[in-house]
């Protein structure tokens, strides 16, 4: 899959309660979420931003609680993907299992600026910054959260698993 | 090479042969648990996959604690939903209002979480168990979902760090001065996907609700979960509590540990952790003159007996501040009544404070104590992000419940020393 968007900014250590803060978690519906996303950093963000935009951040992305409403609210946003220097365990595995593209690249977080836009081959992991015409490789996913992608989350995963386990009976 | 207790944890709950570091293998689990945040998007998923069956319905506890009591008509309309599942699967251990406490006090509490075991939780504070010589991880609500519906869950191996505590601890520090240094010394994320294991001399005098207390705050330095090894005090606490057999794993003589990091405790003094982060920990005789607002006691960090009691230590013949709104809340239904019991409950209401039923609402900014705009809290919970507690230009500064306690007194944040 190739995504191309634009980038919106963050620091490091941005945590759940930022992302989605808990006092709108008495729902679990995606569009609610999504109206608040990053409230507590940037009240401007939901308003300016566009679907297909990309999020860059620093160290830590998403630290703090196992919230899964705060990628969901990423992602009903519209946000394409999270590119970080690194993610929170929590927030990194939230994120496969619903699906939504993440990577890791210090040296790209470092490089790239507000309003720069970017392509990212998600097979592959690589990223262009078509702004700067930089090309950044990421790592590659482990086999298993490459499956789970595939699928387009742990929902898919999980179906499967349990077909398979009923034939197995 | 001998293996740490953490290996053999993974060992016994996977069919993965020689897995090492880094290597994602899928585990069994000994239990599963989520809450009314976490629940009904698992339970969506759940029955979206087309499961038709919990795994093991002896082994799943369902606990609405977050905005339970119900605080306003959606909460009421999630708690519904948790209900609904757990009556239709026959959950033998959901929780409802009154007998519900803090996931991660209740659980232990009741026996339902053991050592030696392999925990699942929605929830990030679920390394609070870790305490016990389990293994606990907090997951999402879809990882839940897996989890319920096949008693399984994929991880990665972590690496495990070793913090080892020696010396003798100063008065009124306790597990949550050791853990806010600790973070503010490794960051708050400097054990980001590792065990971060508890060791030393401190922490074998140190008591259950202590160690309970540094394990919840782990996952603030990024840990995947904390851990204890198993003494004579864990199989005390758990004797008598314990629902099903279990088994103790301890570390062999020459593991080695990705790092080892060693502590002398002499010098540290109680801690307070400043705005935006946990990693912000001053020590209290650097803090200053900071007026505050609230005061709140509680939660899955420090709302259990020991914590209770020496709040009412200092609190005892004292009056909160005018100025300053004291909310204490134990961490369980027990708890509660353990307290009241010992009359630490007078003391608090007669010094001016509200006592509340078990819930994460203030810890959160849900309910039951939010702080407006430009507000200030003492708090003896976990997180003090933009917005934790209310509105985003507020700011919550974490400490143990002596500090809290005299900062409701005084009107400042202040050490028990200043409490004449």
């Amino acid at each position: 899959m190739i995504i191309k968007g634009k980038v919106w900014k963050f620091g490091d250590n941005i945590d759940t309660d930022v992302i989605i803060p808990a006092r709108y978690l008495n729902t679990s519906d995606p569009k609610e979420l999504a109206m608040h996303c990053m409230e507590n950093y940037d009240a401007n963000f939901i308003k300016e931003m566009n679907p297909g935009d990309i999020v860059v951040a620093g160290a830590n992305f998403g630290c703090g609680s196992s919230r899964e409403h705060a990628p969901i609210a990423l992602k009903a946003a519209g946000v394409s993907c999270v590119i970080a220097k690194s993610f929170a365990r929590i927030f990194y595995r939230n994120a496969v299992n619903i699906g939504l593209p993440i990577f890791e690249s210090i040296e790209l977080v470092d490089e790239c600026s507000k309003g720069d836009i970017l392509e990212i081959d998600t097979d592959k992991g690589i990223i262009k910054n078509l702004t700067t015409n930089k090309v950044y490789n990421t790592t590659a996913l482990p086999e298993f959260i490459q499956k789970i992608i595939s699928l387009g989350g742990l929902k898919a995963y999980l179906k499967e698993e349990l077909k398979r386990r009923e034939q197995n009976v | 090479m001998g293996k740490t207790l953490v290996e053999k944890i993974l060992s016994a709950h996977t069919d993965s042969k020689d897995f090492k570091v880094g290597d994602i293998i899928i585990v069994k689990l000994d239990f599963a648990f989520s809450n009314d945040i976490t629940a009904p998007l698992a339970i969506k998923v759940f029955e979206e996959s087309g499961a038709k069956q919990v795994f093991d319905k002896k082994r799943i506890g369902i606990i609405p604690d977050h905005f339970a009591p119900n605080k306003d008509v959606k909460s009421a309309e999630q708690c519904k939903t948790m209900r609904e599942f757990a009556h239709k699967h026959h959950i033998e251990h959901y929780f409802e209002i009154g007998k519900m406490g803090i996931e991660h006090a209740l659980l232990p509490e009741k026996g339902l979480v053991l050592p030696g075991d392999l925990v699942a939780g929605a929830d990030s504070h679920t390394d609070t168990s870790g305490a016990l010589g389990a293994f606990a991880i907090g997951v999402g609500s879809t990882d839940m979902a897996y989890a319920i519906a096949t008693g399984e869950v994929w991880l990665k191996v972590p690496p495990v760090i070793r913090l080892n505590y020696t010396g003798k601890l100063n008065k009124w520090v306790s597990g949550k001065d050791l853990i806010l240094y600790t973070i503010s010394k490794i960051g708050v994320d400097g054990a980001n996907y590792k065990v971060m294991e508890f060791s030393g001399e401190v922490i074998k005098n140190l008591s259950m609700d202590n160690r309970f207390t540094m394990c919840n705050m782990a996952i603030e330095a990024g840990a995947k979960t904390g851990i204890i090894e198993p003494d004579e005090k864990t199989i005390d606490y758990v004797d008598s509590r314990a629902k099903r057999p279990y088994k103790v794993f301890k570390n062999d003589s020459d593991v080695t540990y990705e790092k080892i990091i060693d502590y002398d405790v002499s010098n540290i003094e109680p801690q307070v952790s400043f705005p935006h982060s946990p990693g912000n920990a001053k020590s209290i005789s650097e803090v200053g003159n900071i007026k505050i607002d609230q005061s709140i006691i509680g939660s899955c960090t420090n709302g259990r007996m020991e914590d209770l009691r020496i709040a009412a230590e200092i609190l005892k013949e004292h009056s909160v501040h005018p100025e300053v709104r004291l909310i204490v809340f134990p961490a369980t239904q027990s708890i509660y009544q353990q307290a009241l019991k010992e009359g630490l409950i007078d003391i608090f209401i007669s010094a001016g404070a509200a006592v509340s039923t078990p819930t994460c609402g203030p810890c959160i900014g849900g309910h039951m104590g939010l702080l407006a705009k430009g507000e200030r809290s003492i708090s003896t919970t976990n997180r003090n992000f933009v917005g934790r507690m209310g509105h985003p230009e507020s700011e919550v500064y974490l400490s143990n419940p002596a500090v809290a306690a005299a900062s409701a007194i005084l009107g400042k944040i202040a050490s028990p020393e200043e409490v004449k």
